[in-house]
Parts: structure tokens; C-alpha cells; sequence
């Protein structure tokens, strides 16, 4: 004898369509027109600071750089189902939901300059900094929600990161202690459907990221990446079960990204541009402006505004980055521990000596 | 003041932190009714309840990233890993989150957790339980490494691990575990987690090593004291950061060294020490430094093992060898 001892199904959600027209009825706060224009302002600002990082990058004057173009809505879409004393443990990727939570584009210019006072914000100060290895802060965001749990707040962790990571154990382990404790946690799938060279197709067999999670008994689902009024409503269902106690849950959301892996990747030599122009019509910001503009809420006039707007305080943000002078050489050694040990005073204070000793040979000659 | 074996220094230690600060939680595999292999996380759950001790699944990298996670938050999470052999996993999380997160942010985030694991070898233990990865760790900016030879010494710096505010590996001799056995007031007083401790005084040469292997040089020093021969014994019980000082002063007295671990020779935390004699007090040296260690194999199974772990034999022998020179 057999019998079926266990079935799932995974739901796909998505609001608006590529041309900006509902699919069906939409959530409250998509009538609402304030709500609406903030998060179409929160995706165009991403778009700037990602445009001004590739060009700063560009000219020699930014490191290495993940751009977020075309997943602008994943990220905004998170940070905007969460409250400020929420905790958000992002990928690299997420510039979008760090803008919004508060974080500056002149500390994000510094993280992605070089500089640890990038990743020292002044605002979210729970949030974690970016996880560049990839997957393997989603423990720690298991860890942050039952320290939630555990002193009773009603507060959720929102975890983010990409279709790659989902290969990788930490966040199978991630999944599955969140399970098994009912953690305040919601994992959030950005699947670009490129881990760098490899296409979503040859990252796994399964049919959807979204199930990964029914084997750690969470539930999962997909929403459409590219539709914000989905992933805001999606998320921010899944975020607000958390906080009720209702346990952890995962959201892939479908999304493509149309830009290179980083400023140091060159994606044609592994897709062509035939792949990625169909992507371009199903891109989140075209597609919430035709909604806002079909709705009559948002004008040219608005537009070219709020262009202008975004682009003054960017530019603002690079200038200050750009005349930020790098920390002295010596706080290296001040937040190794909470106070440097004997080696690293000594350390310290050969390099402090070898500067001295040339700079006084500098003026010696 | 009762006499008690190192497993029992742990468990007193670990039970002290927890009456002393609600913020220190026990988490890992079998931790809780269990009370872990080697139990020493025996009595914990009953007393503090199943909030502040708790058993995970299987899963190192999950456990030590969860630690991180909690850490960031505030608690002090002491996790226990089962065995060294089984640490590797872990080691992305301490490399790459649990030792960056206070560079990382400047010090916005912290992570102020301790790493339990039992190491080394000379249980009988089947593969992968005999390992001694300590130099691995201690080449990790912004971990503490400490590897207690007594239990009063593990008493104390296991609690100064628990107070420490970054994270650190800490390191248990399973072969001392329960062999050792010595007074230990629970008097709530941590040790320095930046001395080694001179264990013996003597005049002729110095004997550098940590954990198990403090045991055998003590037995060699004693050996050697028959030939009239006087070792100092220092103990690196930190082995990060180490505390240079003892060392060279030691040195610098007796005018030979011989550091002794478990690990393989190459790479071994021997050739750090080594190499700082080398730098600080060459012109003291009356002959070259000798190391006796674990071989640059595969640690053998356990019919083999005595051959393969350095002990106080061997240790006289490379002892004498230094003693040949005058």
C-alpha cells in the first residue's frame, strides 16, 4: 500500500501588469495615492544612486559595485512592509531597502568606496551590513529573530538575499531552524535568475526557490519581483504573520536583472542582449509610473521634478563622498577588538613609527 | 571547595555565567536533557530553564551563524560543537561574520559569543574526534583562542571568555576532561585571557604548551628534574592574543625552548612562537628551538595514536637534544 502523505502548492501573486493595469483587485494601500507616489519616489531614488555608482565606478572613483538595476521594486518593496525597528539582514544588492530604512547614499557611497564608516549608519542601527559571502547571513537573521522571540518583541527580521544563495547550505540550515522555532523571520528570494554566469535553469532542479521552504515546513510562495504593490502586500503579509507569532515564511520574488553581476563582470559572455531585452518591458519602474500616471496622480511635471530632486541629492551624496578623506590608518587596528590587544598596539605603533620615519625623510630631502 | 575534573570546572563555569548574567544562553547539539556528550552542560536545563539552554539540530554552520545572529542582539551565547573534528563548517561564520562584524561596522555591531568545542586527541575516539585546529583560529583577526590544561584554569577562563566582549574559540582538552581533577572554588573569578602561566619554575630550559600537552611536559620536566636537568614550564593558555612577554622572559632565563602541541608540525601555532623567539631572543638561545609535535599525517585511529601525539618521552628527548648544547 502507498498513499500520498504530504502535498504543497505554490501561489503566485502579482497586482499590476507590466503595463501598469491591475490584474485583479488590489490591496488597500494601493489605493492610496501618498503610499503609492512615496514607494514610486523610493524605486526612482535607488535608480539614480545605482547610476551615479556605476559612473563614479566608471571614472575610477568607486570600488566594486553590484548595481540593483531592475530589482529596485524587490528591495523597496521589502523595506516598505517593515517598521523602523525591524531588523533587515540584506545581500549586496539591496540598496533600495537600505535607502529606504534610512541608511544615507553618502554612507552607501562609503561602503561601496572602500570605507567601514559606510556600513556604520547612523539610521537602521540593528540592521546587519551587507553580506557579500553569499547566503551565509541567513543564520544570522535566524539568530536576530529568536533573540526577538525570546525576549517577546513584536518585532520581525526580513532577510534578503539572491536565487544563488538558495543553493547553498547556510540558508537550508537558516530555513530550517527558523522552522522548527516558528521564528519572526521572512527570508526574501531576489531571484535575478543569474548567479552571476548560471542561469536559474541550471542552479537546481526544483521548479520553484519558493518550495525550498515547504521542506522546512514554512510556508512559500512567489510573487512578482517587478510589481511593488505585490511584493509590498505579499511581504507584508508574510511580515505581519511573523509578528503576530504566526512563524517564519519565505517569498521568492520573480525579478531580472538587467545590468552585469558588478561593475567587474562583463555579462555578455555568457547572455546575450536578445535575453535581456523582453526584460526591459517588465521593469518595475515604468510599470508603477503608468499606474500612478493612468490613476491621473502623477504628472510630467511631477516626474521631471522629482528627477531633479533625486539627482541634486545624489549628487550632494557623491560630492561628500568624494571629499570624504579616508579614516587614519591606525583606527584599523581600534575596532579589531573591543580594545586592541598588546600585538595590535605594537603593530600600531611600528606602522605609526614607519610613517613618521618617512615623512620625516620626505622633508629631509 | 571541592576537588573537580575539567568537565565539571565547564559545567560550574558555564552555570556561574548563567546565575551572573541573564544574557548568556547555552545552545548546540544535545546541550539540554542530554547535558552534551561529555556532559558538560549537565543540570544546566533544569536549573535555567529551556529558554536559556537549548539543543539545535545538526548543524554547525547554522548554529554558529544563529549564535552570530544573537549575539548582534545583545545575548551571550556560549555554543557548544560536539567535537573539533566537526568545527570546520563553522568556520566560514567565525572567519567571515563572528571576528568582522565589530571592523565591519566600527563597532556598531558586536558579537560577543564563545565557540565550546573538546579537542585533541587520546580518547580512543573513533576518526575526526581527535583534532587540534587551533592555529587555524588563531590566525583569524578579531577571535580570542584560549585552550584551558586544568580544570581551575577552565573554570576561570571559560569565564572570562563568556565575558569578553568579541567572540572566542575555546578550546577543551577531551583527554583532560576527566583525568584531571583539582580544588576549584567557584568563586565567580575570570582569568586573564591575554597571559600564559608559568607552571613550573625551572632554570635550564623552557617547556612552551597548551592544553593536554601541559600535562605531558610537566610529567617530562619532572623526568628530566631526575637528570638534573631544571625545565620551566610555561602554559599558553591563550594563544590568542598571546602574551609574548612570559615567553620570551622565560626564554631569555633559561636559554632554550622546546614548544610542544598536538597539531602537525607544519603550520602548527609552534612555529608562531618560534618564529617570536627567533625575533626577540635569538642572541639568548644557547641551541636551536626544538617542536615536538603531531605528524604531518592524518591523525591515525586510535591503535596508532600513541605514536602519532607528541608525550612526555618524547618530549625529554628533544629536551636533552637541546641540553647537548652549553
Amino acid at each position: 500500500m502507498s498513499e500520498t502523505v504530504a502535498q504543497f502548492e505554490i501561489t503566485y501573486t502579482r497586482c499590476l501588469d507590466p503595463d501598469g493595469k491591475p490584474v485583479g483587485p488590489l490591496p488597500d494601500f494601493a489605493g492610496n495615492s501618498a503610499t503609492v507616489t512615496a514607494l514610486y519616489r523610493a524605486l526612482v531614488r535607488t535608480r539614480a544612486f545605482d547610476a551615479k555608482a556605476i559612473a563614479l565606478q566608471r571614472t575610477g572613483r568607486l570600488g566594486t559595485y553590484a548595481s540593483s538595476l531592475g530589482q529596485e521594486a524587490v528591495s523597496v518593496g521589502c523595506a516598505s512592509a517593515m517598521r523602523p525597528e525591524d531588523v533587515l539582514l540584506p545581500s549586496f544588492r539591496e540598496h533600495g531597502a537600505q535607502l529606504l530604512r534610512g541608511v544615507t547614499p553618502l554612507e552607501l557611497f562609503l561602503y561601496w568606496g572602500g570605507d567601514e564608516r559606510g556600513s556604520a549608519f547612523a539610521g537602521p542601527q540593528q540592521d546587519f551590513p551587507n553580506s557579500v559571502p553569499v547566503g551565509s547571513h541567513a543564520p544570522h537573521a535566524a539568530g536576530v529573530a529568536l533573540a526577538i522571540k525570546l525576549r517577546r518583541e513584536p518585532r520581525v527580521t526580513v532577510c534578503v538575499f539572491g536565487d544563488g544563495a538558495t543553493s547553498k547550505g547556510d540558508v537550508a540550515e537558516a530555513l530550517n531552524l527558523a522552522g522548527i522555532w516558528r521564528l519572526p523571520v521572512v527570508f526574501v528570494v531576489s531571484n535575478n535568475q543569474w548567479a552571476i554566469s548560471v542561469p536559474r535553469a541550471r542552479q537546481t532542479a526544483a521548479e520553484t526557490l519558493a518550495q525550498k521552504a515547504i521542506a522546512a515546513g514554512l510556508p512559500g510562495e512567489q510573487v512578482d519581483g517587478n510589481d511593488i504593490v505585490a511584493v509590498r502586500a505579499v511581504v507584508g503579509a508574510a511580515v505581519e504573520r511573523a509578528r503576530r507569532g504566526e512563524g517564519p515564511s519565505l517569498v521568492e520574488a520573480l525579478t531580472y536583472r538587467l545590468g552585469d553581476h558588478t561593475t567587474a563582470d562583463d555579462a555578455s559572455r555568457y547572455r546575450d542582449d536578445a535575453t535581456v531585452t523582453p526584460h526591459w518591458q517588465e521593469e518595475p519602474i515604468l510599470r508603477l509610473r503608468r499606474y500612478l500616471t493612468e490613476r491621473g496622480v502623477w504628472s510630467k511635471q511631477d516626474e521631471e521634478r522629482l528627477l531633479r530632486e533625486t539627482s541634486a541629492e545624489i549628487d550632494a551624496a557623491a560630492n561628500a563622498w568624494l571629499a570624504t578623506p579616508p579614516l587614519d590608518p591606525a583606527t584599523m587596528f581600534e575596532q579589531t577588538y573591543a580594545e586592541p590587544t598588546a600585538e595590535l598596539v605594537k603593530q600600531r605603533d611600528a606602522m605609526l613609527a614607519r610613517g613618521a620615519e618617512r615623512a620625516a625623510m620626505a622633508v629631509a630631502s | 571547595m571541592t576537588e573537580i575534573n575539567l568537565v565539571q570546572a565547564v559545567n560550574l563555569a558555564l552555570a556561574r555565567a548563567m546565575q551572573d548574567d541573564d544574557r548568556v544562553i547555552v545552545l548546540g547539539e544535545d546541550v539540554g536533557a542530554d547535558g552534551g556528550v561529555f556532559r558538560a552542560t549537565d543540570g544546566l536545563l533544569k536549573r535555567f530553564g529551556a529558554e536559556r539552554v537549548f539543543d539545535t539540530p545538526l548543524a554547525e554552520a547554522g548554529i554558529a551563524g544563529l549564535s552570530v545572529g544573537l549575539a548582534a542582539q545583545g545575548f551571550r551565547p556560549v555554543v557548544e560543537i560536539q567535537f573539533t573534528g566537526f568545527i570546520y563548517p563553522a568556520i566560514d561564520q567565525l572567519a567571515n561574520h563572528a571576528s568582522r562584524l565589530r571592523t565591519r561596522t566600527r563597532g556598531r555591531i558586536t558579537c560577543p559569543m564563545v565557540l565550546r568545542s573538546p579537542c585533541g586527541g587520546g580518547i580512543h575516539a573513533p576518526e575526526h574526534h581527535s583534532e587540534s585546529p587551533e592555529a587555524m583560529f588563531a590566525q583569524i583577526p578579531g577571535l580570542r583562542v584560549v585552550i584551558p590544561s586544568s580544570p581551575k584554569r577552565a573554570y576561570g577562563l571559560l569565564l572570562a571568555a563568556i565575558r569578553d566582549p568579541d567572540p572566542v574559540v575555546f578550546l577543551e582538552p577531551t583527554c583532560l576532561y576527566r583525568t584531571a581533577r583539582e580544588d576549584v572554588a567557584d568563586d565567580g573569578i575570570a582569568a586573564p585571557l591575554d597571559r600564559c602561566f608559568v607552571v613550573r619554575e625551572g632554570t635550564d630550559l623552557t617547556l612552551i604548551a597548551w592544553g593536554a600537552m601541559v600535562k605531558e611536559a610537566l610529567e617530562a620536566a619532572d623526568a628530566l628534574a631526575r637528570t638534573s636537568v631544571s625545565a620551566e614550564v610555561v602554559d599558553v593558555a591563550t594563544l590568542k592574543s598571546l602574551d609574548e612577554e612570559t615567553i620570551l622572559a622565560s626564554v631569555k632565563k633559561t636559554s632554550r625552548a622546546v614548544i610542544v602541541h598536538e597539531a602537525p608540525l607544519t603550520g602548527g601555532f609552534g612555529g608562531e612562537i618560534a618564529a617570536r623567539i627567533a625575533e626577540h631572543a635569538l642572541l639568548s638561545l644557547l641551541a636551536p628551538i626544538e617542536r615536538v609535535a603531531g605528524y604531518d599525517t592524518v591523525i591515525p585511529l586510535p591503535r596508532l595514536e600513541q605514536h602519532y601525539f607528541p608525550n612526555a618521552a618524547r618530549i625529554s628527548d628533544a629536551a636533552r637534544r637541546a641540553m647537548a648544547y652549553t
